[in-house]
């Protein structure tokens, strides 16, 4: 390793008598300014996630209420009521399924989206600053507001879809597009897909901008039109990219909450599992059962993640 | 023409009007979420098709009602204006004290555990936040913290600290340790080294991250409705926002002022900082 002199002009003064130390001690030491740097950070996410984590799990097998919760002790009885409570109240398999094609949905538009974004983008021309700013418009606003949007948007009676719809495309009626069963989650996977493709976006144009140009530049030479350099070039470059963005949405529509909540409320057909729980913590005010039902929500998203990486590892290797 | 040539020319006009597409798309919504917070509402059922205000229809009777305290009839924002952002600062400065020293030991330190710890913040990053919600609220209704901005403040910082570490973490390790290493033959302390070297080389990054950390505590929403519901002027913006569409009767007109206002503060720090955050949030990914 080398030193380099300039720094040091920067760097405190201080003396300090006898600083030779035996490599081990130097070692011992790093070792322990390490722990002591880290070991406020890690106090703060066990306070704040991981002993609630923990505590969700205990909580799933009592029986708590919020009417009970003054009086009811840390570690009371253990039951399975909760569970069975959670599995047999009548739409448990749908929310659980419309969950999943929520996840999927969101997840495959949203990376398909950030892929097209990524690739119209990448080379240099005239306002390339704003466009790319505007992309990420909807990834950096509040989910509240762009959620309410959408909702006067797609309005029936003053939304502007509709009545361009009627207008330009010859509707015969307005769509009610977040009431009715058959539009309702699909346009929910839209919103997803919209909010969250600038994500998709940054990462794969951060990667697109790192393909050396020799590469591309061969392969034309060589003969190979657009969409070939494309096929053979740059996707093989951004599928390693792709595959860890599909886990990493997958993970987070799969535990989304705001989204659905603020565009439908979970009805017509759009209910999904973290909406399901926070019904049961407020509405019906039985901890148990919520906390039940998001260990369920946890426990189903470590399958589908195993799953899908065992799935890819194996691929890889064959 | 050869396919080659074909497909050249007919890419080039497909990407302009891809382009043209995007920008459609993603500003459209907000023009419109402006466009409609200045109309009077009677003139939005008549021509709910126009994304232009005429000069007559002018108002920002829309804001004065949004703004207006509860007592004088409006709906408080400004009140809750004072408590996001209070909110939001709180949770950025705390996550930032929390978060600095952490990720430089991750990035820098060989200690007992460190790939461990590592794993640790991806994991938790990753966890339903609605599996960490159901025992926070049961903690804070016992304890009474339950309605109180402190308590978001808490919660907030465990929303924003995995993904602090993890960002930080990856710009840490950019640093030359030649840098300091020099500073360390020098005879400055480990403490020296990271307040004097690292931390100035960090500067951008850090600025980075406290922007979206801020970003984050501002939008949430989750947290802010299950503890804060029962006290109206402790509300964030977020949550007056999505409780005023359960109002009698609120003119969507006024609910999209009620937008802009949460949207604007957050638009204007992402333009103002635009290339730092597209940076900060994507160094290590070209890593692949």
């Amino acid at each position: 390793m080398t030193t380099t002199a300039p720094e040091a002009g920067r760097s405190p003064a201080r003396e300090r008598p006898g600083p030779r130390r035996r490599p081990l001690t130097l070692r011992r030491r790093e070792s322990r300014a390490g722990l002591a740097l880290v070991a406020p950070t890690l106090l703060v996410v066990a306070a704040v996630i991981g002993i609630p984590i923990v505590w969700t799990v205990v909580l799933a097998f009592q029986r708590v209420r919020l009417a009970t919760l003054r009086r009811s002790g840390l570690f009371g009885e253990f039951t399975l009521s909760n569970f069975d409570r959670v599995l047999h109240t009548p739409g448990f398999a749908e929310t659980l399924w419309t969950t999943l094609l929520y996840s999927l949905g969101g997840t495959f538009g949203s990376i398909v989206i950030g892929v097209v974004a990524a690739l119209v983008v990448r080379r240099p021309f005239r306002g390339r600053t704003l466009v790319r700013a505007s992309m990420l418009l909807p990834y950096v606003a509040p989910v509240v507001a762009v959620a309410f949007v959408w909702q006067v948007m797609l309005d029936p009676q003053l939304g502007i879809v509709n009545d361009w719809g009627q207008r330009f495309l010859g509707w015969d009626a307005p769509i009610p597009f977040l009431s009715q069963d058959s539009t309702a989650l699909w346009t929910v996977i839209a919103f997803e897909a919209w909010r969250y493709f600038p994500f998709a976006f940054l990462f794969l144009l951060a990667r697109l901008q790192a393909v050396p140009v020799d590469l591309e530049e061969a392969a034309r030479v060589d003969g190979a039109t657009p969409t070939q350099r494309f096929r053979h070039i740059l996707l093989p470059q951004l599928m390693p990219v792709i595959v860890l963005l599909a886990v990493l949405r997958f993970i987070m529509t799969f535990n989304k909450f705001d989204d659905v909540y603020l565009l439908t409320g979970g009805s017509a057909g759009t209910e999904v599992v973290s909406v399901r729980v926070y019904q049961f913590l407020t509405a019906r005010t039985d901890v148990g059962a919520a906390a039940a039902q998001a260990v369920v929500l946890a426990v189903v998203l470590i399958a589908f993640v195993a799953i899908y990486l065992r799935f890819f590892t194996a691929r890889r290797e064959a | 023409m050869d396919r080659d040539r074909l497909e050249t020319v007919s890419l080039r006009w497909l990407r302009r009007l891809v382009i043209a597409a995007f920008l459609v798309v993603t500003v459209l919504p907000f023009w419109y979420m402006l466009v409609l917070s200045v109309r009077p509402i009677e003139r939005l059922l008549l021509d709910p098709g126009s994304l232009w205000v005429p000069v007559s229809e002018f108002t920002v009777a829309t804001y004065a009602e949004v703004l207006k305290a509860a007592e004088d009839g409006g709906q408080g924002f400004l009140t809750f204006i004072r408590n996001s952002g209070l909110v939001a600062l709180a949770a950025t400065a705390l996550t930032l004290v929390v978060a600095i020293p952490g990720a430089y030991a991750v990035a820098r330190l060989r200690f007992f555990g460190r790939r461990q710890v590592n794993a640790l913040f991806l994991a938790v990053y990753l966890f339903p936040s609605i599996v960490i919600a159901i025992p926070l609220f049961v903690v804070f209704t016992r304890v009474g913290l339950r309605g109180s901005l402190f308590g978001l403040v808490l919660v907030y910082i465990s929303q924003t600290l995995p993904v602090s570490v993890y960002m930080l973490k990856n710009y840490f390790e950019t640093i030359p340790v030649s840098l300091e290493e020099s500073a360390a033959i020098d005879g400055a302390g480990r403490l020296g080294i990271i307040r004097r070297v690292s931390l100035p080389l960090a500067a951008p990054s850090i600025m980075a991250v406290a922007l979206y950390d801020f970003m984050i505590a501002w939008n949430e929403f989750l947290f802010a409705l299950l503890f804060l519901v029962d006290k109206p002027n402790r509300w964030t913006v977020s949550l007056g926002l999505s409780l005023l569409s359960d109002g009698v009767e609120v003119p969507k007109t006024v609910l999209m002022a009620g937008s802009v206002i949460l949207t604007l503060p957050i638009v204007i720090l992402f333009f103002a900082s635009e290339r730092l955050l597209t940076e900060g949030l994507t160094s290590g990914a070209e890593k692949g």
